[in-house]
């Protein structure tokens, strides 16, 4: 291992240009900038589907989409939204960031991390590639399941599933490989004086996650195989008539689905206490407090999943425990809610566009959290399960509580990552579009819940009609101000205003001592921490 | 980076010392990726033996209805004349099978420890010969191990010949150790096409 490292070294003296720097690059920056541009254009891939969606939901009856196709599009939005543009953005920003915070010179172990990224693309054709299939006649399409993947239908399912299937296996192989190398960059690479209790709370969620990735990514990895052994080679893991249960499979999904949403948002939760603290120009409030909730909360997450199926059929004693555990997941969260309201409190505050996005992030996560308590309730979500409602919770804590973060995370690294500060005037205009429209998305599909609209169905009753209008008309100018974003970020990248070491008046951390860009190899001299 | 060579029990202290820093903080590497990639088989293993443990929680608990599939024992406890008890049938024909299906009378009222026979009637409205397979399910879950089945169609796969209409008798009772709470039960028979694929 020694020597292949020696060699490595070497390569660096003069390493490739052009597309193969890209292709065989070990340097944790350039892969880092490989998942975010991956993660981005996934993220148009995956809002392209779900504008499609928005069009043919515009007015009552079927316009444009047959609904063969409309399922399809909602289970590969959601594949391509969860696996190939939040958890690839998530990990992007390990990449970048966890070498530069702790002051390592490269992640732990950097062809495994290659690796990890050249699994991406494949997977990402393997999602997609059934709709190309169709239109030359062969398989009836991607997956129409929806991203859950539930039997019997999954069974039944054409081709699209095996793609689908295997795309999970990929992305799965590709998130574990990531999260082993956090775990070994965070525990062995760590600079002199930087104990655990000092690290960044962004490496200190990313730790957490890691950890549940191991955990649960195998579980799902076990049960999509269970689901193509039934399918093809004559097993009974999911049917009835051969002894097997289709309910188990909502089990096994879950234990893995649920643990999903932290691992999807405590990377951002890492985020968000180190902007505040910046902008608000005083030490972050709780940091021990934040890192006890973090674990609290990854261990609670493995141990609630059948409140994603209430209504499949469960004694009343396990609704009630699996409600209560669900519900106790809001006292860590509500410990971060104070912590970072209390480093706010009295600061001497602006709001520049991170911090614009961090504020209106905690206060959109916050409905998110709140109406995650409604579906909590086994009572109330007999009502409100597998209608608008769920679909608005989950967008508020998956797009605002997810991408928003993201984002905020973007804008707030962005001038260390590429030297130039970004255009202040679009950043903000990207903030109030992108808030203002998510906003006017998603409300409607509060109240469209709670009048009964079901989720997945490509027509609806006639009353639905004015919310559905207004949903779908901010749902495309959501989505067409993301380009903003992206203009904003190519011009960065090009050239423009020349970003101090610090950037930010009030930044604490490592990554902020090294110049901006910081150069190839980060910290060439080991840094101490008192 | 010097760490503490304790954890090396694979090589000797000495041999360790002897390493650079560099090839020492490798060799810490590959032992914590060993860790990792033992729990990565752990939890797969964990997955895999989710499917037993399921079914064995399932018996336990009676969650999803699952009865008992073999002949039950007949009780020696008295009936309970003191409660009355209500038992509904209800049948579903699964896609594939071309059956009808239904119980001859769709509810029926007894004590419990009361043995009764039910009458379910199958008819095949194809012209091939027909394996199927029932499987039932209780509602509610935590009264589904007190239905006892003596005698029932649902142990064994069942043939029909082209158009061929039988009766398949289910006698049971319900054991009087019932909670006290449940006075209705349904008992839903859902006939499968039979996969083992005999004919």
């Amino acid at each position: 291992m020694s020597t292949t490292t020696t060699a490595h070294h070497e390569e660096h003296a003069e390493h490739p240009t052009g597309i193969m720097r890209w292709l065989t690059t070990t340097n944790h920056k350039d892969i880092g900038t490989m998942y975010l541009t991956f993660a981005l254009i996934m993220f148009f891939v995956g809002g392209a589907m779900i504008l499609a969606i928005r069009a043919e939901l515009f007015q009552p009856g079927l316009q444009l989409l047959n609904p063969e196709f409309f399922n399809q599009l909602i289970g590969v939005h959601a594949l391509i939204m969860i696996f190939a543009a939040l958890m690839p953005a998530a990990t992007g920003f390990a990449n970048w960031m966890i070498p530069l915070q702790i002051g390592a010179p490269d992640m732990a172990l950097p062809r495994l991390n290659n690796w990890g990224f050249w699994l991406l693309p494949p997977s990402a054709i393997l999602l997609t590639l059934p709709f190309t299939l169709a239109m030359f006649g062969i398989g009836d399409g991607a997956l129409a399941t929806g991203w859950t993947f539930y039997p019997p239908l999954s069974i039944q399912g054409g081709i699209g599933v095996d793609f689908a299937i295997f795309a999970v296996h990929l992305l799965g192989i590709s998130s574990v490989l990531g999260s082993i190398n956090i775990i070994v960059t965070l525990f062995n690479m760590r600079a002199p004086g930087m104990t655990l209790m000092k690290m960044s709370l962004f490496c200190w969620g990313w730790l957490i996650t890691a950890f549940l990735l191991v955990a649960t990514i195998p579980v799902l990895a076990g049960a999509v195989t269970m689901l193509l052994t039934d399918r093809h080679f004559g097993t009974h893991f999911f049917d009835a008539a051969g002894g097997g249960d289709p309910v188990m499979f909502q089990h096994l999904f879950w234990f893995f689905g649920h643990p999903e949403v932290y691992i999807l948002l405590l990377p951002v939760w890492g985020f968000i206490p180190q902007i505040l603290e910046t902008f608000s120009r005083k030490p972050m409030y709780g940091y021990k407090a934040q890192v006890y909730s973090f674990w609290a909360i990854g261990a609670l997450s493995v141990v609630v999943w059948a409140h994603h199926f209430f209504t499949s059929g469960m004694p009343v004693p396990a609704l009630l425990y699996f409600m209560y555990s669900t519900m106790a997941i809001s006292l860590p969260l509500a410990v971060m809610f104070f912590c970072w309201i209390k480093t706010m409190w009295k600061g001497s505050m602006s709001f520049e566009t991170p911090m614009l996005f961090t504020v209106g992030w905690i206060i959109l996560f916050g409905i998110g959290g709140l109406t995650g308590l409604v579906l909590a309730d086994v009572a109330a979500d007999a009502q409100y399960h597998n209608s608008y409602f769920v679909v608005a919770h989950f967008h508020y804590t998956l797009f605002a509580g997810g991408i928003m973060g993201i984002m905020a995370g973007t804008y707030f690294w962005l001038p260390k990552m590429t030297g130039h500060m970004y255009n202040e005037k679009l950043g903000k205009l990207h903030f109030w579009l992108t808030a203002i429209s998510f906003n006017l998305t998603f409300i409607p599909q509060f109240f469209l819940g709670l009048a009964g609209m079901p989720r997945r169905i490509p027509d609806y009753a006639l009353q639905f009609a004015e919310f559905n209008m207004i949903s779908s008309i901010a749902a495309f100018v959501l989505g067409l101000s993301q380009l903003i974003f992206v203009y904003n970020i190519v011009s960065c990248v090009k050239g423009g205003k020349k970003a101090t070491d610090r950037v930010w008046e009030g930044a604490h951390g490592l990554e902020w001592t090294l110049p901006s860009p910081p150069p190839y190899h980060s910290f060439s001299e080991q840094p101490t921490v008192k | 980076m010097v760490c503490s060579v304790n954890i090396y029990n694979m090589a000797s202290i000495n041999e360790i010392k002897a390493l650079t820093a560099k090839e020492q903080l490798d060799l810490k590497n590959k032992l914590l990726v060993r860790k990792i990639l033992w729990m990565l088989l752990g939890s797969l293993l964990f997955a895999f033996a989710l499917v037993p443990l399921y079914d064995v929680l399932c018996s336990l608990t009676g969650l999803n209805g699952k009865t008992n599939n073999s002949t039950a024992v007949l009780s020696k406890a008295k009936v309970d004349n003191t409660r009355w008890l209500n038992v509904q049938f209800t049948t579903n024909v699964m896609p594939g099978l071309g059956w009808n299906f239904y119980p001859k009378q769709t509810s029926i009222r007894l004590h419990p420890g009361q043995i009764e026979t039910v009458i379910f009637i199958a008819k095949n409205t194809t012209n091939e010969v027909v394996v199927g397979r029932a499987v039932p399910s209780v509602t509610p879950g935590i009264a589904a191990a007190n239905l006892k089945k003596i005698e029932c169609f649902c142990f064994v796969n069942q043939s029909l010949k082209p158009g061929e209409e039988k009766e398949m008798p289910l006698r049971f009772f319900v054991s009087p150790e019932l909670p006290k709470d449940v006075s209705d039960m349904t008992l839903s028979y859902a006939f499968f096409p039979s996969v083992d694929g005999a004919k």
